[in-house]
């Protein structure tokens, strides 16, 4: 049986659309939301409550309905929308929910973007108010955005009856959007909710777009110098018996869905109300075929103008009266209502009406969410029985219905005027323009809320079908248990009883519970208990919106060197170091990580083998004081270091604790080329530019960062000097001409200038040859066909973590965690006793000089086989490892198998552990084994470095 | 989020620029002269004031300059803008 009115409304008749809900097809039109379109065809039961699984219907038309939540299939899936948001469109196949939906496991490919756009005034909501308030403003000639969540500008107007100028709300509309079209700095966006207002005028606005094929949407993050909030107002529930069955709506929608969508949500309709705006649900109602056998009016003097015109269409008026109980399954089928004592009592005997819809209308709490996340504050205001905008703390300012006014003239006249003081406090002084004259909407008598409608029988603590939170299925008798159990805080009740938490976080039911809640505490109003914190998103986004395209290989940049595509070629696994893909090892056919390892750890120290170390954090630091700057930021000297020489360097932090480690090269007096942990390069050159600017400002020292100019590839292993040889033949390789720790630059045979450094991150004789970054895939070619006859080995970073953790060498941030200083990891050696550096004073602080401290120590597993899994607990022989909390020695930094020790080893952060040499210590494993392992020296391969030196 | 007035660019959001705690805490010129409670106090002990506080910025995603803002830590409020180096009582010669 279809409700659609033959005529009316901003639906298209001629476009009609099909859609399925709950496996069943049904009819639609174009302009329909899912919601109008499904009590077009009669159906108002959406879904089963969350906890009780009591039948639920729509109630409103908007974004603060509590129950119609959908599952969307089609046209995308989209879980947990509210069919009285969502658009209807051909095809669109839904499903009601229960209160919670179910994420679709495919990747969302809809199209998801963000738009960042400054503006002089934003305006948020495009009813009468916000319309009025981007008008006024545009006429400025000051940069406008007009946002609102609908597909059409109008708001309310959309839907009623009123006029403007004479002629029908939704004409005045299109002239005010004509108009707006013709201003070049004005964008209006439909469509798009605003969800979150933050500091400095920041409003973030979500916009659907489902025009797009896929669907999709923007996030718009907007700044604006000026913002009006046009937001309006949202409707109150009444807290009654049995409020909850499907047929009892808000009085407001009822209008909406005849007025707008053409729909008649009910053949009998009953309307409760505290205040003037439900007469016009009533009158309409009656004008459009529905039977009204009463308006109940808490008001026991509803004004006299609003009775006759009730009575003249037929209808009851049951003044001073309240609807104290509803009947009905799956759908109402009549209610019953009583007078009310002046003190809110039930009187006399209870009437019962046959109705089949029931319109409520428990007065009107502006949307004042916006304001709040803006930290605007609040007040109560009695006359209105409303939360009003009260202080605003942003340059902000509300117009219409968003801050109590509710009728056409006045919201008009708010937001003329806001929209063009908006633009002059902007910049672009304009006059505020006259408000046109309009009929049908008149400044409302004063509404009689009731809070809490008393049950026929039984007191507060058994009113459990009095529903405060629908969706949570919280009753009276919830808030009477948690007031009962003392709490007196709005936000306590809240959390105990979960009113507002679930998907419209109250806004259909925060301001009614507020009203319990005073009720039963005895509160003279709600003012005295009052609100909640308001927290943005305003409505649910999803995460691909804020994602937007920073997802997967967008998700975060990725960073490559020069010859990465070789490496992709030659079949390399990579890993993440920062931001850096770098490969990890390069397997050969049938061989698993272990093998690959072992194979690459054999070449680097039998023969000789190569590494893409193009990653390292490289820093030129330049002027006549970078030696003393140096001097001061690192543990040891460098002022004096020779022209031509390198040195290993340690950074502490203020507090003595190791930042950063690397070598630095003197190119020239005044030239320093410093390198850095490959995760560290950005935070060392950040290190350095807030001492140099906040602290030394008169040295004369710049830093820039050279990562990216220079592709290094290490050549190491016994055969890496007649490899450099064949490389570079210009240069004297001999262990005389250019010793360990030096720098030497020369032009390779391929005719590439090149800077070449003889440090050793593994122990062995190596070298570290330097190119221009985009030369580097024809230096690591190059580097291959000179190494081929000595059977070159490629290798990733595993091998090099496990060739540095045989010397002991340890890596800032596995071996160290912002806790450990040089003297922890054995390296008194690079702390210079003789000057001032960051870090010093703090080693003879108490704790900072104890002896026990974690030490840096290798272990050798009893078992030689045994792999210690890093970051497994340490404890000495005897310890109780059941106890809570059991007594930690440290724990295992790296581990390691050891092709050069045929075993396998670690490294470890022991107490005292430098004075364990040779003890035993237990690593208990989550498996429920303890493996045995011996405390050692770090350094474990090649303990007199004879190998590098060579 | 906050709208940050660096001396150098102008106007821009507070994701360019990385906050540098409280401002016009000096490195001690002698540090050994310090006692272990002086040295602790300044590695360690900052102020936390509800209402105006010095601070340090830098930015970060553009000039990369350090400066100090007068904040108001409970409204957010940026009553001044100031160069490296600068007490917040002279800091009528910078552009903010």
């Amino acid at each position: 049986m279809s409700s659609r009115l033959p005529t009316g409304g901003r639906v298209d008749r001629s476009a009609p659309l099909r859609f399925t809900f709950d496996g069943v097809e049904y009819p639609g039109l174009s302009g329909d939301t899912l919601a109008s379109a499904l009590i077009a065809n009669g159906v108002l039961t959406v879904g089963p409550s969350l906890y009780r699984e009591r039948p639920r219907g729509v109630v409103t038309a908007g974004v603060d309905d509590p129950h119609a939540l959908v599952q969307l299939e089609r046209p995308q899936n989209e879980p947990m929308q509210l069919a009285t948001t969502v658009e209807l469109c051909d095809g669109l196949v839904a499903t009601g929910l229960q209160g919670r939906g179910r994420l679709e496991e495919e990747p969302d490919e809809a199209l998801f973007d963000k738009t960042y756009l400054h503006t002089d005034v934003l305006v948020v909501g495009a009813g009468p108010a916000g319309l009025a308030a981007a008008l006024a403003a545009g006429r400025s000639g000051a940069r406008v955005v007009l946002v609102d969540d609908q597909p059409e500008l109008g708001g309310a107007l959309l839907g009623g009856r009123e006029e403007i100028d004479g002629r029908p709300g939704p004409a005045w509309v299109a002239e005010v959007r004509a108009e707006l079209e013709t201003q070049p700095e004005t964008r209006v966006l439909t469509r798009a909710t605003a969800i979150g207002y933050h500091d400095r005028n920041y409003v973030l606005v979500a916009e659907r777009r489902p025009d797009r094929p896929g669907g999709g949407g923007r996030l718009w993050h907007l700044r604006a110098r000026q913002v009006v909030l046009a937001t309006g107002a949202h409707e109150r529930p009444l807290v009654f018996a049995g409020n909850d069955r499907p047929g009892v709506m808000a009085a407001a929608a009822v209008r909406t869905y005849l007025g707008r969508y053409a729909v008649l949500p009910g053949r009998r309709a009953v309307v409760f109300t505290t205040g003037d705006s439900a007469y016009a649900t009533a009158l309409e109602l009656a004008a459009a075929g529905a039977v009204v056998p009463a308006l109940v009016d808490t008001r026991p003097e509803p004004p006299a103008a609003l009775v006759e015109a009730a009575r003249a269409a037929g209808i009851e008026v049951l003044a001073g009266s309240a609807v104290v109980g509803t009947e009905g399954e799956e759908r109402l089928t009549g209610v019953r209502v009583s007078a009310l004592t002046d003190d809110g009592q039930l009187t006399g005997a209870v009437q019962e009406l046959a109705c089949d819809l029931l319109a409520v209308s428990g007065g009107w709490s502006p949307a004042v969410h916006l304001w709040s996340m803006a930290r605007g504050t609040v007040r109560y205001d009695e006359a209105l029985a409303a939360f009003v905008p009260d202080r605003a703390a942003q340059d902000v300012r509300t117009a219409g219905s968003a801050r109590g006014r509710h009728d056409l003239a006045g919201c008009l006249t708010e937001g003329l005027t806001a929209g063009a003081e908006a633009a002059t406090a902007a910049g672009f002084p304009v006059e505020v323009p006259a408000t046109p004259s309009c009929t049908g909407d008149e400044p409302p008598a004063a509404p009689r809320p009731v809070w809490l409608v008393p049950g026929e029988s039984g007191d507060p603590s058994t009113w459990r079908d009095h529903f405060v939170d629908t969706q949570r299925d919280a009753t009276v008798a919830d808030v009477h248990r948690a007031v009962r159990a003392g709490m007196r805080s709005v936000e306590h009740i809240k959390r105990y009883t979960t009113i507002g938490t679930a998907h419209d976080q109250g806004k259909s039911c925060g301001v009614a519970a507020i009203g319990v809640i005073a009720q039963l505490l005895g509160a003279r109003s709600p003012g005295e208990v009052g609100t909640t914190t308001y927290r943005g998103p305003y409505v649910p986004v999803s995460f691909a919106l804020l994602a937007g395209r920073e997802r997967g290989p967008l998700f975060d940049p990725v960073r490559t060197t020069p010859v990465h595509p070789w490496h992709v070629r030659r079949g390399a696994v990579f890993e993440n170091v920062g931001q850096w893909h770098r490969p990890r090892y390069y397997p050969r056919p049938g061989e698993d990580m272990d093998a690959a390892v072992l194979r690459e750890c054999r070449a680097a120290r039998e023969g000789v083998a190569m590494m893409d170390a193009s990653t390292l954090g490289k820093i030129d630091v330049i002027g006549p004081d970078a030696g003393v700057f140096l001097d001061r930021l690192y543990t040891n000297g460098f002022a004096k270091l020779p022209v031509g020489s390198a040195r290993y360097g340690v950074m502490c932090r203020a507090d003595g604790m190791v930042f950063d480690d690397g070598v630095t090269v003197r190119l020239a007096p005044d030239h320093y080329y410093l390198t850095t942990t490959t995760g560290n390069a950005a935070a060392v050159l950040d290190w350095m530019e807030e001492w140099l600017q906040t602290e030394w400002p008169e040295l004369r020292v710049s830093c820039t960062s050279v990562t990216e100019q220079w592709t290094t590839v290490a050549v190491v292993g016994p055969r890496s000097r007649e490899v450099l040889a064949a490389l570079a033949p210009g240069l004297d390789v001999s262990n005389e001409a250019f010793p360990f720790m030096t720098v030497r630059h020369t032009e390779l045979a391929n005719g590439l200038p090149a800077r070449i450094c003889r440090i050793s991150f593994s122990g062995e004789l190596s070298y570290e040859v330097n190119v221009a970054g985009w030369y580097g895939l024809a230096l690591w070619e190059a580097v291959l066909a000179y190494g081929a006859h000595a059977g070159i080995t490629p290798y990733g970073t595993e091998t090099m973590h496990v060739l540095r953790a045989e010397k002991g060498y340890p890596i800032v941030g596995q071996d160290t965690d912002g806790t450990v200083t040089p003297q922890d990891l054995g390296m008194s050696w690079i702390v210079a006793r003789h000057k001032d550096f960051v870090g010093r004073r703090s080693f003879a602080r108490a704790d900072t000089s104890r002896v026990d401290r974690k030490h840096l120590v290798g272990l050798l597993p009893v078992d030689r086989a045994e792999l210690l899994p890093e970051g497994a607990q340490l404890v000495a022989p005897g310890t109780d490892v059941t106890a809570v909390p059991a007594e930690s020695l440290g724990h295992v930094t790296s581990s390691y198998r050891s092709a050069a020790l045929g075993r396998t080893f670690a490294l470890a952060l022991v107490r005292g552990g430098r004075d364990r040499i040779g003890d035993t210590v237990l690593a208990p494993l989550p498996d429920g084994r303890t493996v045995a392992a011996t405390v050692t020296e770090p350094v474990l391969f090649d303990p007199k470095g004879t190998r590098r030196d060579g | 989020m906050l709208l940050i007035a660096c001396p150098w660019c102008g106007e821009r959001d507070e994701t360019e620029f990385h906050y540098g705690g409280q401002a016009h805490v000096a490195y001690p010129p002698d540090p050994e002269a310090l006692t272990d409670a002086e040295w602790g106090e300044y590695l360690f002990v900052r102020a936390n004031p509800k209402g105006e506080f010095a601070e340090r910025w830098v930015h970060g995603a553009g000039c990369r300059r350090w400066f100090n803002v007068v904040r108001h830590t409970v409204t957010h409020d940026i009553t001044a803008v100031y160069a490296a180096g600068q007490q917040p009582e002279d800091r009528n010669g910078v552009t903010a």
